[in-house]
């Protein structure tokens, strides 16, 4: 009966202007066409106008001879390289600052959102008066105070501050010995990877022991020889391959050993705390949302504080951390941008300077969009896989 | 749905706009709107640099004024837009400026590949090198600066000289490139480069503002060819003429000794050279021929002076920079200054 009545309300049988579905479909199909037709006209018009205006046009430009010199560089690169080689360069340089901030601010931001937790009033204050500062301030300020108010006001290379083991800190950036890897100076790798490994082995074993038998063994103590201890006996079976380059003054700058430059420096420093501010209060946030059931569980269960909060609390906090801190990293990464200020040569201060010279502005910039979206898939996926994993497994 | 479509459409409908913005045909587009678009650097003393009543002035900026007075017969008929190395050729290209007077300098590839037009060479500049003499009194030649770090503007055929010039000579170097020009002279002045690098003429600009003047020093070495001038974008050659004859035109009154002051009275001259070049001469289709009014040349010598006078007034002897005429002169005085004759 109830079935019959059904049918009879089926409005398939009038017109399909009225069908929900078909309408559905029909708008989406005329947005597409539009939407297609839109980016069409777009890129058509572009090519005309650029035709019109005798700017030549394609990637071809990236393969001649960049003509230009770049000062911080992970890869072989001279004026005689190509722009392409050039924007390499550049999207390292991106990448170096971003990586090494990332792993700044996860550690700043997580002692310090901790820090605010604490019972401890000084340490409590201290660590609110950090977050307020610096999430409340611009980071392209916190990037010339760096540079133009720290680091530019530090001494010329004649009255370098000395610091301990041969290094040394001036206008021109920081500057530390290098090893020099002589023959033989892969014993000291190869006794490091068998540190690792050993330890590794160790741990997995004492832990199955512990299992077993209840007895416990120090793991870290061994562990930590291990590692030590097996570069050490590398370096001493090859021959004692390694010696030191120091930094030395020369007529202009101090020669020899590492240079860390300060466009660099304040780069890094800024984007590390500027960002470590945000992270802080999101592993505050983690950390408030576990409930407190959870505290009086392992208090009950006669853990120590410590342990409680790395054993219970943080394994939970965690999942709540993890989703907003990949927005975190992902705007460090974008943030690097403003080293323009600063001249520090990144993907979109190198990018400037190609697009200058060879007037393909529209190829830079569409360069630019697919690295930087790169690079933040890339890390969104990264941080993905780690959420999954750190997600509560129900067994 | 609806409200997405008209938005789509809304949106292709404004770039399409814009698209059509940079027409081919410059000085219609110019009159219709009323004045000149011009960018200039954004302060480069001498060149284009706002005064201390926030007036700009400089080489760049008065040949503008010369560009508006030819087309309006009114030399305040301009709009400057500041611009960095980086944005020139892009507000230029885009037909966000009109002329580009930025101290820029002519090279085959902004000329063919960049789709620039140059109209001519208002200062023939070459690079050099500023060293702080306090900081290393040793230093006097360019050829000394191996492993000395150096602050350049970036996207500036500068930056591409500096490369080759200590490539050619085997010296190591350290660039630290800054995208703007106040950037670079900030960290040269904190000490953060042993040198500066630019074209010589901004070297004197820059000394001056150097937080003690005195200390600095210009190295004798000019490494480059460095012919500065004004640039439009290809594809429109009637704009492209006004402009090349402005600054022909302002080299031919100085030769002819028209100035600012006695450019009235020249007008009723006798000279037939004098009668032709300031449109007095019964007939005239000069003026009318180049699209503009017969009596141009007057207009811009009154709302500039002659070339001579623009010199002295903003990097000459009128000037804080003092710079001398040098291959800036006339011809007839030894220069390479060579306007085309008005006939």
């Amino acid at each position: 009966m109830a079935q019959e009545v059904y049918h009879e309300a089926e409005p398939a049988k009038a017109s399909l202007l009225y069908d929900p579905k078909v309408r559905g479909i029909a708008f989406q199909v005329i947005l597409i066409a539009l939407l297609v037709l839109g980016i069409w006209w777009i890129v058509d018009n572009t090519i005309v106008n650029l035709r019109r205006s005798n700017i030549s046009t394609g990637f071809g430009f990236l393969r001649g001879r960049s003509g230009f010199d770049i000062s911080d560089r992970m890869i072989d690169y001279g004026s005689d390289s190509s722009y392409g080689r050039a924007l390499v360069v550049g999207i390292l340089n991106t990448a170096v600052v971003a990586i090494s901030g990332i792993i700044t601010a996860t550690i700043v931001g997580f002692l310090v959102g901790v820090g605010r937790l604490s019972n401890n009033w000084l340490i409590r204050k201290l660590a609110m008066v950090y977050v307020e500062v610096f999430r409340n301030i611009p980071p392209l300020l916190v990037i010339l105070f760096w540079y133009q108010g720290v680091l530019a006001l530090l001494p010329n290379v004649r009255d370098s501050f000395a610091l301990p083991f041969g290094s040394f800190l001036n206008n021109r950036g920081f500057y530390f010995p290098r090893f020099v890897w002589g023959d033989g100076s892969w014993l000291i790798l190869a006794g490091l990877l068998a540190g690792i490994l050993l330890s590794w082995y160790v741990a997995r074993r004492a832990y199955a022991r512990q299992m077993a038998t209840g007895q416990r063994f120090p793991v870290f103590w061994t562990s930590l020889a291990l590692i030590v201890g097996m570069p050490l006996l590398g370096y001493f079976l090859g021959g004692l391959p390694v010696s030191m380059d120091f930094p030395q003054k020369g007529t202009f700058n101090l020669t020899g050993g590492t240079n860390v430059k300060p466009e660099f420096l304040s780069l890094f420093l800024a984007l590390s705390f500027y960002t470590a501010s945000f992270i802080a209060e999101i592993v505050r946030a983690g950390i408030v949302g576990v409930p407190k059931g959870q505290t009086e569980a392992y208090s009950a269960l006669g853990l120590r504080s410590g342990q409680g909060l790395r054993l219970v609390v943080i394994p939970q906090a965690m999942r709540i951390i993890i989703p907003p801190l990949t927005s975190q990293y992902l705007n460090l990464t974008k943030n690097s941008s403003l080293a323009v200020a600063i001249g520090y040569p990144d993907l979109y201060a190198i990018g400037g300077t190609i697009l200058n010279q060879t007037g393909q502005a529209i190829e830079v910039v569409v360069i630019f969009g697919i690295v930087y979206l790169g690079i933040s898939i890339f890390t969104s996926v990264l941080m993905n896989w780690f959420n999954t994993k750190m997600a509560l497994k129900e067994r | 749905m609806k409200h997405i479509a008209i938005s789509v459409l809304g949106a292709a409908a404004a770039i399409g706009l814009m698209a059509s913005a940079a027409s081919a045909d410059t000085l219609s587009d110019v009159k219709a709107k009323g004045f000149v678009q011009c960018g200039v650097n954004t302060g480069l003393a001498g060149f284009s640099a706002p005064n201390d009543k926030g007036e700009w002035t400089g080489i760049d900026v008065d040949f503008c004024r010369a560009v508006a007075a030819a087309v309006f017969g009114d030399g305040t008929k301009v709009k400057f837009t500041g611009l960095s190395a980086k944005d020139r050729f892009t507000a230029l290209q885009s037909g966000e400026i009109d002329i580009l007077s930025r101290n820029t300098t002519w090279t085959i590839n902004r000329d063919t590949a960049l789709g620039l037009n140059f109209a001519g060479v208002t200062y023939y500049d070459g690079q050099g090198f500023m060293i702080n003499s306090k900081k290393l009194p040793g230093v006097n030649s360019a050829l000394q600066l191996s492993g000395a770090a150096i602050c350049v503007q970036s996207g500036t055929t500068t930056e591409l000289n500096l490369a080759d010039y200590f490539k050619a000579n085997k010296m190591e170097y350290n660039p630290v490139v800054f995208e703007k020009f106040e950037e670079a002279n900030a960290a040269y002045d904190a000490g953060r480069c042993d040198a500066y690098t630019t074209d010589q003429s901004g070297l004197y600009a820059v000394r001056l503002q150097m937080s003690s003047p005195n200390d600095h020093v210009v190295l004798p070495e000019i490494i480059s060819k460095e012919p500065l001038g004004p640039s439009v974008r290809q594809g429109d050659d009637k704009w492209l003429d006004i402009v090349k004859w402005t600054y022909f035109a302002l080299l031919n009154a100085e030769e002819a000794g028209v100035t600012q002051a006695n450019v009235d009275e020249m007008k009723n001259s006798d000279n037939p050279d004098i009668k032709r070049l300031l449109g007095s001469e019964a007939e005239t289709k000069i003026g009318t021929d180049l699209g503009v009014s017969n009596d141009w040349v007057v207009n811009i010598v009154k709302a500039t002076g002659n070339y001579g006078e623009i010199f002295e007034r903003n990097v000459g002897q009128g000037s804080p920079l003092k710079i001398a005429r040098g291959i800036n002169a006339l011809w007839t005085k030894g220069g390479l200054q060579y306007g085309m004759p008005i006939r």
